[in-house]
């Protein structure tokens, strides 16, 4: 199967890799979302982690990503995108922009599904760490719940 | 010397036809390329001989007797006729009755063993799939435990396309011999490359095929056993009766010259060959076992064909380490590609961990493969996983002393 040159690019050159430290102490940090979804059975974890500051723009975004190519290119792209995006308008990022964008084939659109939800789960962590919003989605990442 | 890139070490897929192969396939195409059922001219008998020719050739790579080969068109094929063949003939009650017969074959099978055992199943015959244990061996005892009184056919691989471990073939067809059922081994990884004896390893049914041992792809035959017990087989090809009845259809005299000469060589050179390969793909291991962390050898460590290795890379997923190997051919384990996302179904089997069998290899070495070569892939391959490991989120939560099973994934 041929990647497309986007995603060569994201799989060669990954943008925001890394973390804002260990999983024990960004729990603790309220300036700092996390999300993880996917699982390693099914051969992709994504982990993003996004710095909000005190206006609600996230700041930086770092990512982890155990999964195929079109994987790490799409948690690499999410992080692009929501640099310098209110944790609003990051929630309205869709997996079908990165699906778009990376040329994903039909098999990969769950990468591109993964990326969103990563997101989601990360704004979701932060609002729930500083008590925003009771409308905020209740699904708490993989690691908060082991 | 220059490496030639893309490197190819997945010789358990296919292999290059041997030129001196190619040389003796060439006048068939040509100048001699008479049908070899043309009884009456001279065209026919030269396609006659050369075909007369290749199964010598084919059945003394295996010890066989000539008249015990039939021609196909590849390991499909001659799984096909050989499962499904034999429990027509050897059924016990007629079409569209139930409880025609017994047969035990085991799980990590090739797809061409289980999918015609699985339509017998819908035929009315009872199939056991043996779960392999962790090593992926599976014994004569397993067999022996599964074997009831209307058992009527034995099909084991003798060594797994995936992790190329050995069954005990030789010891499960004499047990078959002493229940007189009907033993079948797919042998297409073992052929040509292992020292095989029908007689000595007490062989009714073997398939193999052309292409993995450096011949033509499209040719492939079935040994089938004439006495002691004379194995019947009931055709799937209906036709012209050629090959004894059992497969009708012009045979492919090219396809089956170029047989007959892999098979040849084969013979000639696999006892030179195993041993250097063995000695590649040890240094492979031991190279990738000590330059990484988390590296499982998938498999019995003994019990293996010596030009193959299945190896998991943790916490780093296969699929993203083939793209980052990409000047090198070989297959994963991870089925990222497909649409189910089930990894290999052979590691699963094992009882290999899905994450496992996400993050599996198969590299497999061959004829031409060089130390430069080998050399190459295992620096390629820890460049690769360091460079996923930075990127792993699994590998940091390693690090950090997390129990990954434990964590409560959200399986999609």
């Amino acid at each position: 199967m041929a990647y497309s040159e986007k995603v060569i690019d994201h799989y060669n050159a990954p943008r925001n890799v890394g973390s804002f430290g260990a999983s024990k102490e960004v729990a603790q940090r309220k300036d700092i979302g996390v999300g993880i979804v996917g699982a390693p059975e099914c051969g992709d974890v994504m982990q993003l982690h996004i710095k909000v500051n005190d206006r609600g723009v996230i700041e930086d975004a770092k990512f982890k990503c155990f999964g195929c190519g079109s994987a790490i290119a799409s948690s690499s792209l999410a992080t692009e995108w929501i640099k310098g995006k209110t944790i609003d308008e990051a929630m309205a990022i869709k997996n079908t922009q990165i699906v778009e964008e990376l040329s994903l084939p039909p098999v990969k659109i769950h990468c591109s599904v993964l990326a969103e939800d990563s997101i989601r789960t990360a704004i979701a962590d932060y609002k729930k760490k500083n008590a925003i919003g009771a409308d905020a989605p209740s699904t708490t990442s993989a690691a908060a719940s082991r | 010397m220059t490496l030639k890139l893309p490197l190819y070490m997945d010789h358990a897929a296919t292999t290059r036809t041997d030129p001196r192969v190619v040389e003796a396939m060439l006048p068939y195409f040509s100048e001699k390329f008479g049908n070899s059922a043309s009884r009456n001219h001279k065209f026919g008998w030269d396609a006659e001989d050369a075909v007369d020719h290749a199964r010598e050739q084919a059945a003394t790579l295996i010890g066989a007797d000539a008249k015990e080969i039939i021609w196909t068109s590849g390991s499909t094929e001659s799984n096909n006729l050989a499962v499904k063949g034999a429990a027509h003939m050897y059924a016990k009650s007629g079409e569209g009755s139930q409880q025609r017969g017994h047969i035990i074959t085991a799980l990590h099978e090739h797809k061409a063993i289980l999918d015609p055992c699985k339509r017998l199943q819908r035929e009315g015959f009872d199939v056991t799939f043996l779960t392999p244990p962790p090593d992926g061996v599976i014994t004569r005892a397993m067999v022996e435990a599964a074997m009831r009184s209307d058992t009527i056919l034995v099909t084991i691989m003798w060594a797994n396309n995936e992790i190329g471990t050995i069954n005990e073939v030789p010891e499960i067809g004499a047990l078959c011999h002493e229940r007189d059922v009907i033993f079948h081994t797919d042998a297409t990884q073992w052929v040509g490359k292992m020292p095989t004896d029908v007689e000595r390893d007490n062989i009714d049914l073997l398939s193999w095929s052309g292409h993995k041992i450096y011949g033509p792809k499209g040719a492939g035959a079935l040994y089938v056993r004439r006495r002691k017990p004379r194995v019947r087989l009931e055709a799937i090809l209906d036709g012209g009766g050629h090959e004894r009845g059992m497969r009708s259809g012009t045979l492919n005299v090219t396809g089956i010259v170029g047989f007959g000469m892999a098979c040849e060589i084969c013979g000639n050179e696999m006892d030179a060959d195993r041993e250097r390969l063995f000695r590649l793909r040890r240094l492979m291991e031991t190279e990738l076992s000590s330059r990484l962390d988390e590296v499982q050898i998938n498999g019995h460590f003994e019990r293996r064909l010596p030009h193959l290795t299945n190896m998991s890379f943790g916490y780093v997923e296969g699929e993203s380490l083939l793209m980052g190997i990409k000047d090198i051919a070989c297959s994963s384990g991870s089925a990222c590609t497909s649409a189910s996302l089930e990894p290999s179904y052979v590691l699963k089997s094992l009882g290999v961990g899905d994450e496992l069998a996400h993050s599996s290899l198969r590299l497999s070495l061959g004829r031409w493969t060089t130390e430069e070569e080998v050399r190459y892939t295992i620096d390629a391959i820890v460049k690769s996983v360091n460079h996923l490991r930075t990127l792993s989120p699994l590998w940091d939560l390693f690090k950090e002393g997390v129990d990954i099973s434990k964590i409560q994934w959200q399986t999609h």
